[in-house]
Parts: structure tokens; C-alpha cells; sequence
């Protein structure tokens, strides 16, 4: 077994594209969920409408990949309105039903026949990021070593624009919620109609959570199709939405830096136990892959298994997240 | 108000006798249609699933593009071009047949290319293109691109018919049949513990895969020594049969979530958002696990898979469809039945109504929430095995997810028949749709009446106000 | 009540039904400016239900409510905050996880630093918050909760709950304050602690109205008393005037007989 590659490969997921993705999207959730206390169960809905937002810019309109730029937060707010208007003055479990169903119907919608022309179908969008990568002053196609980390050119450019990008969203929405308004959500969060009775508007604050996180979902989006050069609808998939809420709650909802913290956890855990489970002698290999139908595709599939116990066992027993205190979920409990 | 009374031992037989009762409806209405079934069965092409020894480098996808015309008469066509992806691709000889071979057994997509095909000619049914295959050991795949005279645009414009129309309400009330019986369960779930169950989904696949299990490997399939005995053992059982087993699978499975992961959490004051948290966790582990053990290929059941649909008052209907939604209406009304008449029904129905009164007067309300798990599990597993008709694959469940979303909040959540309702009209709405919109996105109209519906009527059409505050 | 005495709320013909049942029916209610009012009533008599309607937290099927002889039918609880109205409810809604000093500042109306845009810029709002911080904290001592400042809320005992709970509702400097059960599940030793409060609101020239089931504490500080039944006003007057009353007398005992076993609002 190879455990220097095991352990560079580890490592360098530990700060990787996957993990800027992920967190930014969950720096999302965490304004939905963490601090207004929305279901929303369609994150990956937004990711989907600012990838698209820029695609179909590009590649329908054959407009500029910056127009598509502001398009994607267009995509990501109108998406916002439209799950938000019928579902916010309803109990909280309405949103997610309308979320996760709608988050599936874009995926639908966007890989159709009918749509190609706009979207690209099931085989998506490419060619539209180059502008982007002009931009790298790292070589595109050359290796680049900084201590244990090691990195295409591309993937850094995209890493140091993604890593700045989540930083600043971070800070922005920490900011946000030390301010009245952000106190005003988190009313909202503990108990909706203590907000109103002190003339708070609940509506109106939880349409704008639901829009700013859906504007950073699609943001986080954007960052995915950049990354991978291609706007594919089937990358949309409803697990990934699950695999953010997970990444949450590991980090702990409403905690400032709860996503970094809880996607790079969850990234080091799956790049490092897939690695390991894919750098195994051959001889051990074979034994699994008949005992326990320990294949390459089933090796994939154990990634999304960990989510599913992950976050059933995070909800029963640590909806506060790994570091939250039992004082907190005493409180929750009450 | 109800007011319920009874022993410990008079409820123990009410749940028994409505557990068994399902089923047993399920059989004896199978049972009666099962001559038809058995016709049927004489020209089905059954396949064993591996036959060893298959020379694997001679396998490959072939078919013949022929059009039917009116007279009946066929005639091939030839320069088609036919492509498999990852494969290879081939153009149909004169006699239109093609053969294109591919590497390993496997899943595999066939694409026509419409624009090959003669001018005037089309897909019968364009949404089956690209159609997905699996090819196994046993040798060559035959597919079959069924077309038609006439440009599909062209044909979706002029078959506004009334024929036609029927024949998608037909459709709909079978999709809405099979969807009421997985909705019936999530509202009760929601109206007895007020948790949306998003692994619902995952019962609804868990009784299609099970029903496939029973219907291949018998009911001791599961050991590997006792594998080699003869049916109902080691060799698969009917489906009639496996599907009974299905369902009974699915109550024990509905019985053990309840009893091992929500019962203990509602206990220990878990949220009911954190619930609802963990039944998603639930159901991405139930799909992956599925996944993981049935493989992302689809199958089909070993009986009655090869069907034709048969005409009648001129509309097409395969026979097996036609008992199952036979069997699906004896089911609803058994449940229907249940509901209103049996002791157990009632106590549901009150402990959905208000919980805390239900309590009051004596019922034992865990014992409810139990059975509401076990009953609703099991018609969900029912209504998969039906599902299951078309191709049984591992996100069956998730794939109808959001139309028994939108069926239970159609009809009100935590109503029973309300979702028998929902999901009705959501079943002939969805099939109706297609007149004017692709089929591919037919799907779209269960969020656009999940939408409607909340901001016309939250409550659903047979639901409640609720007070505020 | 005398005609001087001004209006503060006026409902006229306000009916509520649930599901075929009239849950409120009441011709006409009036409670005077300045003074504190007491709405009574058996289980079941409607009085939570009025309170919802009063306060925007449920629309009334028919009928009008004026404020300052200003009609405010079906207008919602924020906007009836931002005119002066305020209430507290039965079971203490406070913000578990935020701490005693931050539920208080939540209070604090017309607040720039609510407004998204303005909320991004610090320096616009700082101010504004200094001096909310600095009457939140004067509440505090007032309400005897200052050493709960940075606690959290959730760990209060259930007398300081109601205490936040007023103190919050006073950060929105109300004319009209609506307590729903403010003694309702304090211990009865502290009960006394939380009627000096609502006295004092009183003498700072408030409307208060509040639902109670203690007629001790109702006689002890209610200048007018009104009695539901059924959802309708069976009796109006003095606390000393119901005391007498035998209609009141009739509902209490009529009710409590057949309703025992029932829960009621209670949970």
C-alpha cells in the first residue's frame, strides 16, 4: 500500500475545490438553516440555477461569461421568489417539500430533450470558462508543489480566486449576523411569533435569508462548473443537498465557520477512506470485493452510505454539531 | 370525538387482523385474476439471470427498424443510424436490421438518430430515445424502436383524440392507483407523529426490490447453502407470491424504523426538524445501500414481464397493469374499510385528528403510531412491487417522490383520504399534461399543483384550517 | 366606566369560528385608555382566541377592531407593534439561544440596522445600537433580571421567563400591552414580583389588558374586569361587581362541572 499517495491525495483534499464548493454552499445553508432555522432541502436547486445562470448566458444568449456572471445571481434570487411565495408563511416543513421538489425538477428540466437548445441536455455545457483561466497568472497545465499540497495550475488559480471568494462570504455573513438584522433572523429562528409580536416582518426577513443563501448556493454553483469546465445537469443531484446539510451540521448550524470546518472534516474522512479502501493489496481487495461486493462502483456509492448514518446519527444525537456543547441542545430540548 | 375501548388483548387482534388482512386481500384478488396472468405467462420470454458459460466477447445489441404500416403490413428501413454509447454505433442493412456488439455484459444506452430516419416517419414514443439496456451473459440484447408514420412533432399536434385522451386518463388513474397507496401511508405517518417521512420514498423501492428478491431467489435466497433447493426455497416464487412477501417485508421494515430509530427519538425529545432530518439521513442510506447490493442496473420481474398491452374499448392496457390496478382498487377500499370501520382504522384516524385528545380517551397512542408505521410501509412496498412492472431499480421510490409529495399535500397532509384524492388527481393531471408538453417534463406538473395548492389551499382539499397561535 | 374614560381598543360584532363552532362572538368590547383590564372566563370561553384576534395573530371572520379609533381588522402582529400594541403569550416564547440581554434588544423598534442594506455598513447602525443596549439594560435592572444579562434565555426559571417576557414587550415603549396568562405557571411565591410590574405600567399612563384564571391577582390589580363565556361577554364591571355576579358565578360552576377531564389550553 501506498501511503504517501494515500496521505497526499488526503491531504490536499483537505483544502481542495471540493471542499470550497461544499462549504461555500453550506455557508448558504447556514443562513437558511443555521440562523433563520428554514428547511431548505434544495440547495443544490440554487447551485444548479447559478451554474445555468451562467451557462445558458453563454452558451444560448452567446453573451460575455462576465454577463453570465451577474446572471447567475439573477437565476439564484428569482429562485429564491418563487420557492419563497408560497411556502413562507406556511409551517417550516412546507419549504422542504417545495425545495427538494423543486431542486429535482430543475435537474429534470435542464438534462431534457426540449430544453437542449437552452441547456445543453444531458450532455450540458462547456466551453464557457475560458475567460476565467485567462485570467491565471499560474500555468494552466503545469504542477504546483507547496509543501504537502500539490495542484494542477488550474486547480490553484481556481483555489485561490474559490478560497477568497468563501473567506469573504464568511466574513460578510458573520458580519450580517451581528447586526440587528441578523439578530432579527435569529428571533425568527427560536421562535417566529415572539419575532412578530415585536413588529418584526418574518416574511419578509425569511425571504431575504432565503435569497442570500440562495445567492451564495449559487455562487458555490458557479465555483463547481468553473472548477469542472462544464455545466452537466446531473451533477445536480439531490444527494449533494444532503451532503451540504451534513457538512453543516458536522460544523454545527449557526456557527460562523461551522462549513469550513465541516466540509474540510468531511472531505478528509471520504478522500481518505476511498483511497485507502482503493489502494488496498490486491489479495485483500479480491477477499472484500467477494465478501462484502467491495467493488469500484460500490466504493463510490460507500461515500453517499457515510452521509445517510452521518447525518441520521448527527440529528439523533448531535444536532448541535460535533464541537456544540450539551448546554446548547439541552436548550433545544427544553 | 371517538371514544375507544378495549383490552390489551382486543388490540393485539385488531392489529394482527388488519396486518394479515392487506395481504391476504392482495392474494385472493391476485389469485382470482390469475388465470389471465397465466395466459400471459405462456408467451413470456423468461431468462434466467446468469447462465454460466456465456462466451461474453459475442455479445451485442441488434434489432430491425421496421414500420408498421396501417394494413398491417411491415416494411424495414434501411440507413438508419443506431448507436450505443460507449459501444459503437451501426447502420440498419436492407432488411433494417442492426447489430452493434458491445465489450462486457452491462447497462448500456441505444441511440436512434431521428435525423437518419425517411422523411414522414418518427418515434412512437421519442422519450424512449436514447433507450436505456442491459445486456447480460445470455447473449445478444434485441431492442425495439417502435415507430411511427408521420413526424412525432407532428403526431403530438394532430393526436389530440379523444382515444387518445382516455387513454392517458386510463394511465393516470393507474399511476394515481399505485401513487394513492404509497401517499396513504406518508400522511398517516404525518397526521399520528407530524413527521414528513422522506424515507417514504425508500419503502415504495424496498417492496419493488423485494418483490424482485422473492420473485428470483425464493425465501431462502438470503443463506447461500440453502440456495440450491427447489422453490419456494432456493428457486423464486410467483410474483404473486414474492409480492405478498414484499409487502410483508415492508411492515417489518415500517414496524423497525418506527421501533428502532423514531420511536426511541421521540422519546428522548429529539425536534421533530431533527426527525425530519433524520428520515432524509435514512433514506440516502436505504437508497446507497440499495445501491450497493442491487447494483444501479434496472430488472425486470421473471414473470409476466414480457407482455403485450391488449386492446380494449380501444384502449391498450397490458393484463398484469390491468389486475394490479384491480388489486389496487380491492386494496383501497380494504384500507378505506379499515379506516372507518375496524377499531384500529378509528384509532388512527383520532390520534391524526388530535393527539392529545386520542390519548385522553384511552387509546394507546404508541400503539397506533406502530401500526400506522407497519400499514403504511406495507402499502407503500405494494404499491413499489406495481411500480416495479416497468423496471425495478434501486431510486424507484425516489423517482416518485415528488409526486406523492405533491398527491399528500393535494389532498391535506394527515389525511388518509385525502391523499387517496391527491394523488388521483395528481396521476391523470401528470398523464393529461402530456397532450401539450413533452412527456419527458411531465413530471414538472406535480411541483406546479405542490405549488398551487399551497398558495391557493395549504390545508389540501380535504384538510383542516389550523388555528395560528 | 365613566364617559370620560378614553378608548383604547374597541371591537365591535367580531366573530371567530372553528369548524362550525363559534370560538369568539362578541357584540361589542371596549377597554379604556390607561387603566388595566382583565378578560375572565372558564376554560374554553374564548379569551385566548379574542387575544389573537386583538393582537393580528388569527383574522377574525367578521366584525371590526379599532385602535385609538383606528381600524386595524386583519392588520398583522408587526404592524400592530409598530402602532403600540404589544403581547406577551401564555407559555413564554422566549428566544432560547440568544442571551437575556439580546431577547430585550430584539425589542427595540425602527431599528436601521433591521434594514438589510444598512445592516452591511456598521458604522450606520453602531450608534443606534449603544443606545438601545443602554435602555435594554435600565429594563433589565428595572425587571430585577440584570444579572441574566449575557445568559441565555433558555436557562431561565419559568418567573424570569415572564419577567424577559415583559420587559422585552416594554423595549417596544407599548400603549397598549396584552399579557396572555402572566401568572400562569409561576411559582406563587414569585407571583407577587411580577404584579408590581404591571402596576407600574399602569402609572406610566399604559393600557394594559390581560387574561387571567387567578381572581386573587384580578381583584388585586384590575380596574375592570370582563367575563367570557361561550365566546361572549356575559358580564362588565368592577372587580368588586363580578365578584357578585350571578351570571359569573353560573358559567364558572356550570362549566367546571361538565369539563373536567378536558385539558383545555393547558399543556
Amino acid at each position: 500500500m501506498d501511503w504517501g499517495f494515500i496521505l497526499e491525495r488526503t491531504l490536499s483534499a483537505m483544502i481542495g475545490p471540493e471542499v470550497v464548493v461544499y462549504a461555500l454552499a453550506a455557508v448558504g445553508l447556514n443562513v437558511h438553516f443555521g440562523y433563520t432555522g428554514l428547511m431548505n432541502f434544495g440547495q443544490v436547486g440554487f447551485m444548479a440555477a447559478g451554474a445555468y445562470g451562467m451557462g445558458i448566458t453563454v452558451f444560448w444568449f452567446g453573451w460575455s461569461f462576465w454577463v453570465g456572471l451577474l446572471f447567475t445571481f439573477v437565476y439564484g434570487a428569482v429562485l429564491a421568489l418563487i420557492l419563497g411565495l408560497p411556502t413562507l408563511r406556511l409551517r417550516a416543513d412546507y419549504l422542504s417539500l417545495v425545495t427538494i421538489a423543486a431542486s429535482e425538477t430543475i435537474r429534470i428540466v435542464a438534462r431534457s430533450r426540449v430544453m437542449k437548445p437552452v441547456t445543453g441536455g444531458a450532455e450540458g455545457i462547456d466551453a464557457f470558462a475560458k475567460p476565467f483561466y485567462d485570467l491565471s497568472p499560474f500555468e494552466l497545465g503545469d504542477f504546483y508543489r507547496l509543501g504537502p499540497f500539490k495542484f494542477l495550475g488550474r486547480d490553484v488559480w481556481m483555489l485561490v480566486v474559490g478560497w477568497i471568494v468563501l473567506v469573504a462570504v464568511t466574513l460578510l455573513v458573520s458580519q450580517l449576523m451581528k447586526s440587528p438584522w441578523g439578530r432579527a433572523l435569529r428571533a425568527i429562528r427560536e421562535d417566529e411569533d415572539a419575532a412578530r409580536a415585536l413588529g418584526k416582518n418574518a416574511y419578509s426577513y425569511k425571504m431575504q435569508s432565503l435569497m442570500l443563501g440562495g445567492l451564495i448556493g449559487a455562487l458555490a454553483g458557479l465555483l463547481q462548473v468553473i472548477q469542472k469546465a462544464s455545466v452537466q445537469a446531473d451533477t445536480f443531484n439531490p444527494v449533494i443537498t444532503f451532503t451540504i446539510w451534513a457538512i453543516l451540521i458536522i460544523g454545527g448550524p449557526g456557527r460562523v465557520w461551522s462549513p469550513i470546518v465541516g466540509s474540510m472534516i468531511y472531505w478528509t474522512i471520504i478522500v481518505f477512506v476511498e483511497n485507502t479502501l482503493r489502494q488496498l493489496p490486491a489479495g485483500t481487495r479480491t477477499n472484500l470485493e467477494s465478501w462484502i461486493n467491495l467493488s469500484d462502483f460500490n466504493i463510490g456509492m460507500l461515500r453517499f452510505i457515510l452521509v445517510g448514518l452521518g447525518l441520521l446519527l448527527l440529528a439523533r444525537y448531535r444536532p448541535q454539531g460535533i464541537f456544540g456543547s450539551r448546554e446548547e441542545m439541552a436548550l433545544d430540548r427544553r | 370525538m371517538l371514544r375507544i375501548r378495549g383490552s390489551a388483548r382486543g388490540w393485539r387482534r385488531a392489529t394482527a387482523l388488519t396486518f394479515l388482512a392487506c395481504p391476504a386481500a392482495v392474494g385472493a384478488a391476485l389469485m382470482l385474476a390469475s388465470p389471465v396472468s397465466a395466459a400471459a405467462d405462456g408467451s413470456d420470454t423468461t431468462t434466467s439471470t446468469v447462465a454460466d458459460g456465456a462466451d461474453a466477447a459475442g455479445l451485442g445489441v441488434v434489432g430491425t427498424i421496421e414500420i408498421v404500416k396501417a394494413d398491417g403490413s411491415k416494411s424495414p428501413i434501411a440507413g438508419v443510424v443506431i448507436s450505443v454509447v460507449g459501444a459503437g454505433e451501426a447502420t440498419t442493412a436492407e432488411d433494417g436490421s442492426f447489430r452493434i456488439p458491445v465489450p462486457a455484459p452491462g447497462d448500456y444506452e441505444v441511440e436512434l438518430d431521428v435525423a437518419t430516419l425517411p422523411d414522414g416517419v418518427g418515434l412512437k414514443a421519442p422519450d424512449r430515445n436514447p433507450l436505456a439496456t442491459t445486456v447480460s451473459q445470455d447473449g445478444d440484447k434485441r431492442v425495439i424502436f417502435p415507430l411511427i408514420e408521420g413526424d412525432t412533432v407532428v403526431t403530438t399536434e394532430s393526436s389530440v383524440s379523444a382515444r387518445r385522451f382516455f387513454q392517458l386518463t386510463l394511465e393516470g388513474l393507474k399511476l394515481g392507483l399505485y401513487l394513492a397507496m404509497a401517499a396513504i401511508g406518508l400522511s398517516l405517518i404525518f397526521g399520528t407523529t407530524g413527521l414528513v417521512n422522506f424515507a417514504h420514498a425508500e419503502l415504495v423501492s424496498f417492496g419493488a426490490l423485494m418483490t424482485y428478491f422473492f420473485n428470483f431467489y425464493g425465501l431462502a435466497g438470503v443463506i447461500g447453502f440453502l440456495a440450491p433447493l427447489p422453490g419456494p426455497f432456493g428457486d423464486g416464487v410467483n410474483f404473486i407470491f414474492a409480492t405478498i412477501l414484499g409487502m410483508l417485508s415492508g411492515g417489518v421494515l415500517g414496524w423497525a424504523m418506527n421501533r428502532w430509530v423514531f420511536r426511541p427519538a421521540r422519546h428522548s425529545g429529539v425536534s421533530l426538524l431533527a426527525q425530519m432530518l433524520m428520515t432524509i439521513g435514512g433514506s440516502i442510506l436505504l437508497r446507497y445501500v440499495f445501491v450497493y447490493l442491487f447494483t444501479g442496473k434496472f430488472r425486470t420481474y421473471r414473470d409476466y414481464s414480457a407482455q403485450r398491452a391488449s386492446t380494449f374499448l380501444g384502449l391498450e392496457l397490458t393484463q398484469k397493469d390491468m389486475v394490479a390496478m384491480s388489486v389496487s382498487v380491492v386494496v383501497l377500499l380494504v384500507v378505506g374499510w379499515v379506516l372507518l370501520r375496524t377499531r384500529t382504522g378509528r384509532a388512527m384516524r383520532a390520534v391524526s385528528d388530535n393527539k392529545d385528545l386520542a390519548e385522553a380517551s384511552g387509546i394507546d397512542v404508541e400503539r397506533v403510531i406502530s401500526q400506522v408505521w407497519i400499514f403504511g410501509a406495507a402499502l407503500a412496498a405494494l404499491s413499489g412491487a406495481f411500480f416495479g412492472f416497468e423496471q425495478v431499480k434501486w431510486d424507484l421510490g425516489f423517482r416518485i417522490l415528488l409526486l406523492v409529495f405533491a398527491a399528500v399535500t393535494l389532498g391535506g397532509l394527515g389525511t388518509a383520504f385525502g391523499a387517496l384524492v391527491g394523488a388521483l388527481i395528481v396521476g391523470v393531471a401528470i398523464n393529461l399534461s402530456t397532450l401539450v408538453i413533452d412527456s419527458e417534463l411531465k413530471n414538472m406538473v406535480a411541483l406546479l399543483v405542490l405549488v398551487v395548492a399551497l398558495m391557493v389551499r395549504p390545508q389540501g382539499i380535504l384538510g383542516r384550517r389550523e388555528r395560528i397561535g | 366606566m365613566t364617559a370620560a374614560d378614553a378608548v383604547a381598543i374597541r371591537a365591535t360584532g367580531v366573530v371567530k369560528t372553528f369548524g362550525g363552532l363559534k370560538a369568539v362572538d362578541v357584540e361589542r368590547i371596549v377597554i379604556p385608555k390607561g387603566r388595566i383590564t382583565a378578560l375572565i372566563g372558564p376554560n374554553g370561553a374564548g379569551k385566548t382566541t379574542f387575544f389573537n384576534l386583538l393582537s393580528g395573530f388569527d383574522k377574525v371572520d367578521s366584525g371590526t377592531i379599532e385602535l385609538d379609533g383606528e381600524d386595524i381588522t386583519g392588520m398583522p402582529p408587526h404592524r400592530l407593534a409598530a402602532k403600540g400594541m404589544v403581547r406577551t403569550f401564555q407559555l413564554t416564547k422566549v428566544l432560547s439561544k440568544m442571551s437575556t440581554l439580546e431577547n430585550l434588544k430584539l425589542g427595540a423598534l425602527g431599528q436601521r440596522g433591521e434594514n438589510f442594506f444598512v445592516a452591511l455598513f456598521r458604522g450606520l447602525w453602531a450608534d443606534q445600537e449603544a443606545a438601545i443596549e443602554r435602555r435594554a439594560d435600565a429594563l433589565l435592572e428595572r425587571f430585577n433580571l440584570g444579572h441574566m444579562r449575557d445568559e441565555f434565555a433558555g436557562t431561565m426559571s419559568g418567573g424570569q421567563r415572564k419577567l424577559l417576557e415583559l420587559a422585552r414587550a416594554m423595549m417596544t415603549d407599548p400603549q397598549v400591552i396584552m399579557l396572555d396568562e402572566p401568572m400562569a405557571g409561576v411559582n406563587p411565591a414569585l407571583a407577587q414580583s411580577l404584579l408590581e410590574p404591571i402596576k407600574s405600567l399602569r402609572d406610566e399612563g399604559r393600557t394594559v389588558v390581560f387574561v387571567e384564571h387567578n381572581m386573587d391577582v384580578v381583584r388585586e390589580i384590575a380596574d375592570r374586569v370582563i367575563v367570557m363565556s361561550e365566546g361572549r361577554v356575559i358580564a362588565e364591571g368592577t372587580p368588586e361587581e363580578i365578584r357578585t355576579n350571578r351570571a359569573v358565578v353560573d358559567a364558572y360552576l356550570g362549566t367546571h362541572r361538565g369539563t373536567e377531564s378536558d385539558g383545555g389550553g393547558a399543556q
